[in-house]
């Protein structure tokens, strides 16, 4: 008789038996380690994770001195989504006194650097006053978003108009005409609000345009660390492996292309990131039990392969947490304990 | 979901010494461990002690670093900052900024 109330990787409440939690748990970790090539959770782990998944209780969390730093991306976004009518210098002031946020982010509404690049005195301005009245360390995070470099939002020919067509070598050219274009933006809006005051900048879901991305942050990355060697960056990723869309580029002999969270990270750490965020996708048609097993094994080898701090992405529809736009606690703070206890994280 | 996190394994902000403990993976590249051991030195406090809110509560108004309740003739943004980069021992690039704006003779 199932007995354990749980949720699939949508959100839908489900029921598991024991031993179907186990074989999903058992299956979860067994895929991420067949695709990224790293161990599988131990008998040990999954025993840890099968308690989290077997306790009854609607919340669950870590042991008080085991807690870990918050980081954020869009921010100061997140109550302007709900249509909440405050200002972004509110909503830092509401996350750092109310909502116990250890960090803040702001960032524009369109969330990109190349869309920031025309306004960026502006956001200068008003960084500069929510500074003066923030206690906590505060960044400023946009989108690397090579996706929006092409026609028809941007300059350069569109690669997915290309391939169809046969035109592989005039769509990674794009791609590549692409990446100077992001590098130039990045590093002209991340120069400007550092020298506004910022704690630290944020390249959040990066690699969302593949391989293309990831090469455009790692080489924006580089030159703001020699411009400026005490800037935090902070480098969050899209997907857990990187999607070939060039399929060809490379960072300093490294090909990009399907590189995995352990993999990513060592790039990340050479160009000079101080926060890496790793990401893994939620399998919607798979329960959490599941999608959680997998994701922790990724991140755990991550962790292991760090010298920086690792914050993994645990928002919607990664990290183990259901695709929905209102997460249920029950899966959230069951995801948030397993991440940090396993894989010894250093943040969310 | 942030605040799920929040509870669920977060610091807790100012509430405790979760902003402090950030600063130092920001500024030093520390993990966890690292950081919280060298905030809880700096701070003359058990590694326990940095997510109690009470016990931080005491602490943060005895050092004068800002507070979540915003009580009269404390710090309040910037000025907290000042003293927690004292406090800390790092540079934080706000403060470095605002002192060369007033002038560096008069701070």
């Amino acid at each position: 008789m199932p007995d354990i109330l749980t949720r699939m990787g949508d959100g839908s409440w489900t029921r598991m038996t024991e031993s179907a939690l186990k074989k999903d748990l058992e299956e979860g970790t067994k895929d991420a380690a067949e695709r990224a090539g790293v161990p599988p959770l131990s008998e040990e782990e999954l025993k840890h994770l099968f308690d989290i998944y077997r306790s009854p209780v609607k919340f669950v969390s870590v042991e008080p001195g085991n807690e870990i730093v918050l980081s954020f991306d869009a921010g100061t976004l997140k109550l302007q989504r709900l249509g909440i009518n405050t200002g972004r210098i509110h909503n830092i002031q509401i996350m750092e006194r109310a909502l116990g946020a250890d960090t803040m982010e702001m960032g524009h509404i369109d969330y990109s650097y190349k869309s920031v690049k025309p306004i960026v005195g502006d956001e200068q301005q008003e960084f500069e006053q929510a500074l003066l009245v923030s206690t906590l360390p505060l960044f400023y995070g946009a989108m690397p978003n090579l996706a929006i470099y092409s026609q028809p939002d941007g300059p350069v020919a569109n690669p997915a108009e290309l391939l169809p067509k046969g035109k592989i070598s005039e769509a990674r050219a794009s791609q590549e005409e692409a990446v100077e274009l992001a590098v130039k933006d990045i590093v002209y809006v991340a120069s400007a609000m550092y020298e506004s005051g910022a704690d630290g900048i944020n390249f959040d879901t990066t690699g969302a345009a593949g391989d293309p991305d990831f090469l455009a942050t790692l080489r924006a990355t580089k030159i703001l660390k020699e411009r400026y060697p005490d800037l935090c960056i902070e480098l969050g990723m899209a997907g857990e492996f990187v999607l070939g869309m060039h399929g060809a580029l490379e960072y300093e002999g490294v090909r990009l292309a399907g590189l995995y969270p352990h993999e990513q990270v060592k790039l990340a750490q050479r160009a000079g990131v101080t926060i890496f965020g790793p990401t893994v996708n939620t399998n919607t048609s798979k329960s959490c039990a599941w999608n959680l097993a997998r994701a922790v094994t990724f991140i755990k080898v991550c962790v292991e392969h760090s010298k920086i701090p690792i914050h993994a992405n645990m928002g919607m529809g990664v990290g183990g947490a259901p695709v929905v736009d209102n997460p249920p606690t029950d899966a959230i703070s069951r995801a948030s304990k397993a991440m940090v206890e396993i894989c010894r994280l250093d943040g969310l | 979901m942030a605040i799920t996190h929040a509870i669920a394994s977060g610091m807790g902000g100012m509430r405790t010494a979760g902003d402090l403990v950030a600063r130092m993976q920001m500024t030093r590249g520390m993990k966890i461990k690292e950081a919280k051991e060298y905030v809880a030195k700096r701070l003359s406090v058990s590694i326990l002690d940095l997510s109690d809110p009470v016990r931080m509560a005491e602490v943060r108004d005895d050092l004068n670093i800002g507070l979540v309740r915003s009580l009269p003739k404390r710090v309040k943004g910037m000025d907290g900052k000042f003293r927690i980069a004292e406090i800390l021992g790092i540079d934080i690039n706000c403060v470095k900024r605002f002192k060369e704006r007033v002038g560096k003779n008069i701070i």
